[in-house]
């Protein structure tokens, strides 16, 4: 065996960026800001993908930051085939896609639909939900922002409580984006009962390409939810995308899971939890919930909700053994 | 072959033989009969390598067709009215993506007030999104056309609507000529897409576009269907050699030529005319029915050529633009720009309302017009219903 070794981490457990021969799908000279989370995890789904399929993918992309930073004419950062339809429909377009690939004998050629949470959570849930309803042979990878962020950071469905964005600022009383249900998008795939669904985060790569490499193979549809922290809309340095990214994890706000027809399978434990505080106070959308006007009551209120994540996932000890 | 067929059943029948690979199915009043053929026929193995998608809204039915044709597949659907509002962001980035999709439009009024029956106001709703159009007179052409689209399509790069009066031609039976697949393939060879998803040939298709470029992009769609309008009367030639008769081109006229007045339509509407047209003429009168077949691109050339030496242009349109009036009439007022013509506006069927030969007749007899006509309306409804609105501004 082969003993190459890339820093201090043996080949077998090589992530597909730390290969001298990466593919860069999504190669440099793109517009997104310093420390963007959503190209980083773009970069790295689709490198694993592309590794895991011998380069026989292709993409179809939602508007959104990702679409708007990687193509503007005559530049271009996709070294893959790559289309933008609109901002909601993705799905319905890769199915459309996988179908035409269907009839010219082309299956082995995956594809991918992708778009932030605005285009999936609300817009286009739509045509997700019929994606999946069909079982259409795609897989979707949200990018999780949490807000609309290519608009300048405007409320979504999948915005967390308390947020500040662009139309949830905190006023007087009003402190950010109301607590309520929300929509839990791996949750609402999991409904479906389709193979496979996944959430993932940018600040663990080899978990996230465990789960391209093996969600890019399976047939039907299949989901991908990756938590991607946005130094702009979230207020924080552009150095701290991965501690923001995991501490999210390790405080249960953002399980790991996979789930197949419908079911949790498999969950990543964090061993000591972190008090959501820890995740919170560096980041200025929630900066109204510390200082002088702090608010204990929001505090308990988003602990309650990670507490509920690690029973409801059993994040604490290994749920597998 | 001749077979007795539902107008819907004729379309079915005949884009089935064009070979799509795709089919999105999203139900809709009155186009629907269509999509439940082909799908009749798919499960009947009567068409083969098609993938047959029911879709979750007419966004998503257009959307699977952008990534089907994208992929290189022909790619078809079909809608009405609220669909194809439902649909309206997916059509013109269809046209911007040069897919060259096929659509049927089983044309229907557009609400509210909700109302299922003919007119043309959908199809005016998508006249500026960069597709071809096309308007049927009969079931027979209704079903060539789609040959026809297919083949003007991917010639040019550009999806092409298909507008078949809904109910009027979708549910009406008549003889319908269904002709073979051979001949069929013959005329219209295999796909091949202009540049398509390619894992050997990775392109980026739907970036954006800067202010530094967008006005080309626009104007090359404009020369694109100013090209097309040569394209569209020489597969209309081709169609009549190899099929043996005349559908689809840009115009068709009817009825004595050089007349004084022209009556100009579109659609199935043109049927009616043409009798009114042969009566009046019989009884000493100098009339011309003018169907428009090729609205967009629109054959001003054409158009102006085969009216040059008219007096009197009544334009009989199945479409309103509040707030302005007459649509058609407005175009081919502007195309008749510099010559002594009258053009006259006629608005009639809207919502289904029934347009009769005999009121057709009086309307062409009448010496002068008002601005604008509406035929048939009822006035002991509007004397009770209109309440002029005073003109103070609080
Ligand atoms: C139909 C339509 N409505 C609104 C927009 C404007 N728009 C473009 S991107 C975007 C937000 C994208 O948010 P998200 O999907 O979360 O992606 P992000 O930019 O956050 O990665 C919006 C609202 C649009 N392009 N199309
Ligand atoms: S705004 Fe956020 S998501 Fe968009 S490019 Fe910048 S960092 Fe990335
Ligand atoms: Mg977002």
């Amino acid at each position: 065996m082969s003993h190459l070794t890339i820093g201090n981490r043996l080949e077998k457990n090589v992530t597909a960026q730390s290969m001298y021969d990466r593919s860069n799908s999504l190669t440099s000279g793109h517009r997104a800001c310093q420390g963007c989370g959503e190209a980083l995890a773009a970069r790295c789904i689709l490198d694993a993908a592309y590794i895991a399929t011998d380069g026989k993918v292709a993409v179809i992309n939602a508007t959104g930051c990702l679409e708007v930073f990687s193509c503007v004419y005559p530049e271009n950062s996709w070294q893959i085939p790559w289309l933008h339809s609109l901002f909601g429909n993705a799905p319905a377009v890769a199915t459309g896609v996988a179908a035409a690939f269907k009839r010219q004998g082309k299956e082995n050629v995956r594809v991918i639909a992708q778009g932030g949470d605005g285009a999936l959570a609300d817009i286009g849930m739509g045509c997700l939900s019929g994606m999946f309803d069909r079982n259409d042979d795609v897989l979707c990878v949200c990018y999780d922002n949490q807000a609309y962020m290519n608009t300048g950071v405007q409320r979504s469905g999948a915005t967390p409580a308390f947020s500040r964005t662009a139309t949830t600022l905190p006023t007087g009383d009003y402190l950010g984006n109301d607590v309520q249900t929300g929509k839990n998008l791996p949750k609402i795939a999991m409904a479906h009962g389709i193979p496979y669904v996944a959430t993932a985060s940018v600040s663990n790569i080899h978990d996230l390409e465990k789960k391209v490499a093996k969600a890019i193979h399976l047939k039907g549809a299949r989901y991908l939810h990756v938590h991607v922290p946005c130094p702009l809309g979230w207020g924080y340095p552009t150095s701290e995308t991965i501690k923001v990214a995991r501490l999210a994890v390790q405080c249960g706000l953002f399980p790991l899971f996979e789930a197949e027809r419908g079911k949790v399978i498999k969950s990543t434990p964090i061993n000591a939890p972190l008090k959501v505080e820890e995740y919170l106070k560096g980041q200025r959308r929630f900066a109204h919930l510390f200082g002088k006007n702090a608010s204990s009551d929001a505090l308990i209120t988003l602990q309650n909700i990670a507490d509920d994540n690690i029973r409801e996932y059993a994040l604490v000890g290994d749920p597998n053994e | 072959m001749l077979y007795q067929l539902e107008g819907s059943h004729a379309i079915a029948r005949t884009v089935a033989l064009c070979r799509p690979g795709v089919v999105c199915a999203y139900p809709i009043s009155p186009q629907t009969h269509i999509l439940e053929g082909l799908e009749e026929l798919i499960r009947g193995k009567k068409l083969e390598n098609c993938e047959y998608l029911n879709v979750e809204s007419e966004m998503g039915a257009l959307s699977v067709a952008i990534g089907g044709e994208a992929a290189g597949v022909r790619s078809y659907t079909a809608t009405s009215s609220q669909g194809l509002l439902y649909m309206i962001e997916a059509v013109y980035n269809a046209s911007g993506l040069e897919l060259p999709i096929v659509m049927t439009l089983g044309n229907r009024a557009l609400g509210a007030p909700i109302n299922i029956w003919n007119d043309h106001s959908d199809a005016m709703s998508a006249r500026d999104a960069g597709w071809i159009m096309f308007f049927a007179e009969t079931n027979q052409e209704a079903a060539d056309l789609h040959i026809l689209a297919f083949k003007v399509a991917e010639k040019v790069h550009c999806p092409v609507i298909v507008n078949v009066d809904g109910f009027i031609l979708t549910h009406a039976y008549d003889r319908v000529d269904i002709p073979s697949q051979d001949k069929v393939d013959d005329f219209l060879p295999p796909y091949a897409p202009k540049a398509s998803l390619d894992v050997n040939h990775p392109v980026a298709i739907g970036t954006m576009v800067p202010p530094e470029y967008f006005m080309e992009v626009r104007h090359l769609a404009h020369r694109k269907q100013e090209d097309s309008l040569a394209v569209i009367e020489c597969t209309a030639h081709a169609f009549e050699k190899k099929f043996g008769r005349n559908s689809g081109g840009l115009l068709r006229r009817y009825g004595s030529p050089n007349a004084d007045t022209v009556i100009v339509a579109m659609g199935s509407v043109a049927g009616t005319i043409k009798d009114a047209v042969d009566e009046l003429n019989q009884e000493g009168g100098q009339f011309e029915e003018l169907s428009i077949i090729c609205y967009r691109p629109f054959p001003a050339e054409a158009l102006r050529n085969s009216l040059k030496n008219a007096k009197r242009i009544i334009v009989v349109e199945k479409s309103l633009a509040v707030g302005i009036g007459g649509i058609l009439s407005r175009e081919v007022e502007l195309t008749m720009k510099g010559c002594d013509v009258d053009v006259i506006t006629v608005v009639a069927g809207l919502g289904g309302r029934n347009i009769t030969k005999s009121m057709l007749k009086e309307c062409f007899n009448k010496k002068s017009h008002e601005k604008i006509t509406f035929l048939g309306l009822r006035n002991d409804i509007i004397g009770k219903q209109y309440v002029p609105i005073n003109g103070d501004c609080c």
